[in-house]
């Protein structure tokens, strides 16, 4: 399955896949230009109209695809930068791969910006939120669609960039500032990686683009090759500042200070999500490394469990959310470590759909309670905010990985290919799984159990949200119930409708290293069994927190209680922003002073002012700079290097 | 002629602002400047961008008895800095036109008169008529320094006189040591340069000579001390003029002067060199961190920034040297503009502490995104202008070097650090009594600012519009680097 270049005249294709990107585009032109003098109405309109427009388009494309030929092909807008051999297309590339991504991107992208348009109604600059929000799809975009490297970095800092203006879009606050700030920061760190990743891709490859590299990797290279080894690790680092992996996630927990729908949009579904599409998209380079896989795998676990027990003890409803995100977005990795690469993105499927529907509800929570984000002020909201409750319900049951939602069946999946290829690592995510579903019905009692905690003055103001911010959770209630049978297990299926959709972008990975790709066929008993237990893991998780949140009706202890060392450590997320502060943030602001005072005005100035003042005899020719006749000398000066100069033409 | 008008026709205005009175010069500066432009983009349509020799060439006996000529001539790298000296030219004299400088006609006579050096740098293609424009640049900026900058000005200007002169001298001598080694009746063309077969020992000393007078101009570390002082006392004008076109003097000495010549001296000493930059780019990048003052900030940065197209010179890698190049342009128009808006800043506020501002961005929109989009492109963002710059003259240093090129690659990282440092403590926050009054650009202002904001996003773009034109110039180059 060789790609190919869309031929030139075929100009519908051609104009549909440039205009996907195009039309957000254009929707962050005009609320931009427009914040503040386009009606809100108006603007919000351009702001949804052009994502939905980007959505119906790519279904076009994904529902024409068969009749191309099943074939990926890459269309190129412009030449962008070419240096000698350097050649860097501005061009796309649609493949099942980027087919998928794009619905995802356009689709959840939708729901969340028709939700928008309720959050932020009150928000005076909500042109300059739907512009920013439009960027962000139109740079996410990119990312997918792009058809080299190069192309993917300049999505992957479009994203970022739209990340730090939504997290600190409302700018007056100095602590959602220092957020974003860090936000960029940290994934500038990744980006770094992602970059010398690029560079050394050129070096071996010659090239940038996806369908040389990958061609030359699968003929060129042998399984875990030095180079390839770096390459993939490499690329992997700008993964762990994106998709805030161990050690780079302390950036994802404090991006809540955005707006709600950025977190559900930027900070569960789609952005964060870009690294695992990094690895999938270079399956070539990763099959290659199955060293770097072997890293990759116990990154993602590592950052599971890690996410998942600092969740357990979070009072602010975006952030066991946050935490969640990092625990399943490690869950991912986790699976693209055991090369169950479609089953990973399986899992960003179902999770794009059911957490972005659990921060929409926790933003129909939010703005029910003026603005409150502690649990231990909510309670028995199930009665005032009916639909909230139900839909979010549904979300919790499908991230805690209750059948027949959607997260059972990607959840599943995974774990049943970490088994295969190692039992404690299996063992481990079934321990990351029961925390899931411990701390999320603990989120959930907490918010909607028991007796209201806030003051008088929120009860007074608890209401349910207006349609056009609970028809998107409906709509994501929905995919959330449904959205795992687009890949049923082989005990109840053949047809598993993604995975088989997805396999041709492995087919090069497939003929370089055949091994890996060996079906490890589960016998039927075991499936059943992986199945039962991960149930069984949930269930025994949702009583627990029963048990203590729901019939004791315990609440969380005020700041300031005495707590056990252990809960104490755990609560204050085991101290690793102070543990960065202190050995990274201090010691380079200690380095810029004392650089400064010691080494350029103690060390290297003195140096050069006695050169100076050596050369030039000393104290005479300073009290004749103070005289103030400086002008008059500088020009004699000149004139003498003049007169040198006139004596070297004779001479 | 085009060549030898360019680079005459300013100091001709020069002279016809002198004679203009009041505050009517600078206006009068500003139409001349734009004469030169509308030169420029003449030249430009005119250049045959296949060709990698020097176009509009002139060849004139000078002082013929010694074998010096005044010959001048453009190839794509010429022209593309002789672009850029005619494009910030006349934004540079628009943006003093918010200030009245007392003595306005000597004050624009000056800028003008400097313009001839930099385009005579430019395109010069004989030693000593290098030498000579060289200087000619210099003389302009000590007395804008000198008599127009700040309270330290006297003593600030001195010492980058003196540093500069030092450099120059050192150039001068190994200049008149290559004069000498030409054969027959001598002669200091620079193909006649480019002919000459040195042992390496000499061509390493001679690396040192002309490196030295090129490294202060960038500045390289540690030959740097004198800018950060320099460019804080010196009016906004002439920090513009130094950081946005002056340094470019220097890069453009190493490519021209340096590295064709004595190419020997340059593969003993290219790691130093590097490193030396390299060096450049994490120090000047973590002092700039804490820097207090908006100006010095920038200039720090500007150091990391040099740097990183410093050692994009030495990779010798066709990837590093077009960096260089669409680098040169980028840096020179985000520094220009960052600096401009630093100017309006601190005539709004009265001062160019960061600690004291914060919230311009309520009162001042408009700013606020040209602001953005600067900084953006400083910090490298793709599809803006840094970008395309530091990932060519990344490259190249990882080409030469892959840990070089991961330390070098540190600039992605604390160039954000400090510049959202600042951008945020200016332009978000509450508003304070000293911003409360803030008021966003004028029209004069904007006129300014946005064709640097095209640009930022033009080169970010579509950079093949300039490095086509470099292209053959740089293969030219390395041809003859590699002899």
């Amino acid at each position: 399955m060789q790609e190919f270049i869309l031929p030139a005249n075929n100009s519908e294709m051609r104009l549909i896949t440039l205009l996907i990107p195009l039309l957000p585009f254009i929707g962050f032109l005009i609320n931009g230009l427009g914040n503040r003098k386009l009606p809100k109405g108006l603007a919000g309109l351009i702001g949804c109209a052009s994502v939905l427009g980007s959505f119906l388009l790519s279904l076009y494309l994904f529902f024409g695809f068969e009749g191309y030929g099943n074939r990926p092909y890459t269309t190129q807008i412009f030449d962008w930068i070419n240096v000698a051999n350097l050649q860097i297309p501005f061009a796309f590339q649609i493949d099942q791969l980027s087919l998928v991504m794009l619905l995802l991107v356009t689709g959840v992208g939708s729901v969340i910006h028709i939700y928008s348009a309720g959050y932020m109604s009150h928000d005076e600059n909500f042109g300059k939120f739907f512009s920013f929000l439009n960027l962000f799809v139109f740079s996410m975009l990119l990312l997918v669609m792009g058809a080299n490297y190069v192309m993917m970095f300049v999505g992957w800092e479009g994203v970022g960039l739209c990340s730090y203006l939504l997290i600190g879009f409302w700018n007056k606050v100095t602590p959602y500032n220092n957020a974003a700030k860090k936000a960029f920061i940290i994934n500038r760190i990744g980006d770094l990686g992602f970059l010398l990743g690029i560079f050394l891709i050129f070096i071996t490859y010659g090239s940038v683009s996806y369908g040389e590299v990958f061609n030359q990797a699968s003929q060129l290279n042998q399984v875990n090759d030095g180079v390839v080894i770096a390459i993939t690790l490499l690329l992997f680092v700008g993964a762990m500042g994106k998709s805030a992996q161990l050690p780079l996630y302390t950036w994802l927990p404090d991006a809540m200070a955005g707006p709600t729908p950025v977190s559900a949009l930027i900070h569960a579904a789609t952005m964060v999500t870009a690294g695992i599409y990094m690895v999938i998209r270079s399956n070539v380079l990763y099959t290659l490394a199955p060293d770097t896989l072997e890293f990759v795998a116990i990154i993602g676990l590592a950052t599971a469990l890690f996410a998942a027990t600092i969740g357990l003890f979070q009072n602010d409803i975006k952030k066991v959310l946050a935490y969640s995100t990092v625990s399943q977005l490690g869950y991912m990795f986790l699976a693209l470590g055991v090369m169950a690469y479609s089953s990973s993105l399986f899992h960003v499927l179902t999770h794009a759909f059911f957490k972005a529907l659990l921060f929409l509800g926790a933003g129909s929570v939010i703005h029910a309670m003026s603005g409150e984000q502690d649990l231990r002020r909510m309670g028995g909201l199930k009665k005032v905010l009916p639909i909230t409750f139900l839909t979010f319900l549904i979300g919790t049951l499908a991230i805690s990985g209750i059948p027949p939602f959607a997260g059972f069946f990607s959840k599943d999946e995974l774990l049943a290919h970490v088994f295969v290829h190692s039992k404690v690592m299996w063992a481990f995510g079934l321990l990351t799984s029961f925390m899931t579903a411990f701390y999320m019905f603990r989120l959930l009692y907490l918010a909607f159990f028991g007796e209201f905690r806030g003051t008088e003055e929120q009860r007074k103001h608890l209401h349910e949200s207006p349609a056009v911010m609970t028809i998107p959770l409906i709509i994501l209630a929905i995919l959330s119930t449904i959205g795992g049978f687009m890949g049923l297990p082989a005990v109840f299926s053949q047809n598993h409708m993604l995975g088989n959709f997805l396999s041709p972008i492995y087919e090069l990975a497939r003929r370089a290293v055949p091994s890996a790709f060996e079906a490890h066929h589960l016998s039927h008993e075991t499936e059943y069994m992986l199945m039962a237990v991960s149930v069984a893991v949930a269930v025994v998780a949702i009583i627990l927190a029963y048990m203590i949140y729901g019939k004791k009706k315990s609440i969380p202890a005020e700041e300031g209680a005495t707590l056990s060392p252990l809960h104490k450590l755990v609560y204050n997320k085991y101290y690793v922003d102070e543990l960065y502060d202190a050995i990274i943030v201090k010691p380079v602001m200690a380095m810029s002073t004392g650089l400064h005072r010691f080494v350029e005005k103690g060390l290297i100035d003195p140096i050069v002012n006695g050169f100076g003042k050596a050369t030039l005899g000393g104290g005479r020719t300073l009290r004749f700079v103070q005289s103030g006749a400086t002008g008059s000398y500088i020009l004699m000066m000149v004139l003498g290097i003049a007169l040198i100069l006139l004596l070297n033409f004779i001479i | 002629m085009l060549t030898a008008l360019l680079i005459l026709w300013p100091a001709v205005a020069a002279l016809l602002v002198l004679l203009v009175k009041g505050q009517g010069a600078k206006k009068v500066a500003f139409g001349a400047a734009l004469v030169e432009l509308l030169l420029g983009i003449y030249a430009w349509i005119g250049f045959n961008p296949a060709d990698s020799s020097a176009q509009y060439l002139i060849n004139l006996p000078w002082i013929a008895s010694a074998g010096i000529v005044f010959k001048v001539g453009m190839d794509g790298i010429s022209l593309l800095l002789m672009l850029l000296t005619v494009f910030l030219l006349p934004l540079i004299i628009l943006s003093t036109f918010r200030h009245n400088y007392e003595r306005p006609s000597s004050f624009y006579a000056l800028i003008l008169f400097m313009q001839t050096g930099l385009i005579g740098v430019f395109t010069a293609l004989d030693a000593f008529l290098f030498y000579f424009f060289w200087e000619v640049a210099l003389i302009p900026i000590y007395f804008i320094a000198g008599l127009w900058g700040g309270e330290n000005r006297i003593r600030v200007t001195f010492k980058f006189f003196l540093y500069t002169v030092f450099g120059s001298l050192f150039m001068l001598a190994a200049f008149v040591y290559l004069y000498f080694q030409t054969p027959g009746t001598h002669t200091s063309e620079l193909s006649a340069f480019y002919q000459l077969v040195l042992d390496a020992g000499t061509q390493s000393w001679l690396f040192w000579f002309l490196f030295i007078a090129f490294a202060i101009k960038m500045p390289v570390f540690p030959f740097h001390t004198w800018q950060p002082d320099t460019y804080a006392e010196a009016p906004a004008a002439g920090t513009m003029l130094l950081s946005g076109i002056m340094l470019k003097m220097g890069i453009y000495g190493v490519l021209r002067w340096l590295l064709p010549v004595v190419p020997l001296g340059v593969s003993q000493w290219s790691t130093v060199a590097i490193v030396l930059a390299i060096i450049g780019i994490v120090y000047g990048a973590i002092i700039a961190i804490r820097q207090h003052d908006m100006k010095r900030l920038i200039a720090f940065s500007s150091i990391s920034h040099v740097g990183l197209i410093a050692a994009g010179l030495f990779t010798l890698t066709e990837q590093g040297l077009q960096g260089v190049m669409v680098q040169m342009l980028s840096h020179g128009i985000n520094v220009v503009g960052l600096f401009f808006i630093i100017d309006i800043i601190q005539q709004r506020t009265g001062t160019r502490e960061i600690a004291a501002m914060g919230g311009i961005t309520q009162k001042a929109p408009f700013l606020t995104v040209c602001f953005m989009v600067l900084m953006l492109g400083a910090v490298a963002l793709p599809l803006t202008n840094g970008f395309v710059g530091e990932f060519l003259l990344l490259m190249g240093v990882y080409q030469y070097n892959a840990w070089m090129g991961a330390v070098a690659g540190l600039t992605i990282i604390l160039g954000a650090v400090y510049m959202l440092r600042m951008f945020q403590r200016v332009m978000f926050g509450e508003t304070n009594h000293i911003t409360d009054v803030f008021t966003d650009l004028t029209f004069t202002e904007k006129a300014v600012l946005v064709p640097l904001v095209i640009m930022v996003f033009w080169i970010g773009l579509n950079p093949n519009t300039f490095l086509n034109i470099s292209e053959p110039a740089i293969g030219q180059l390395l041809n003859v680097i590699n002899r």
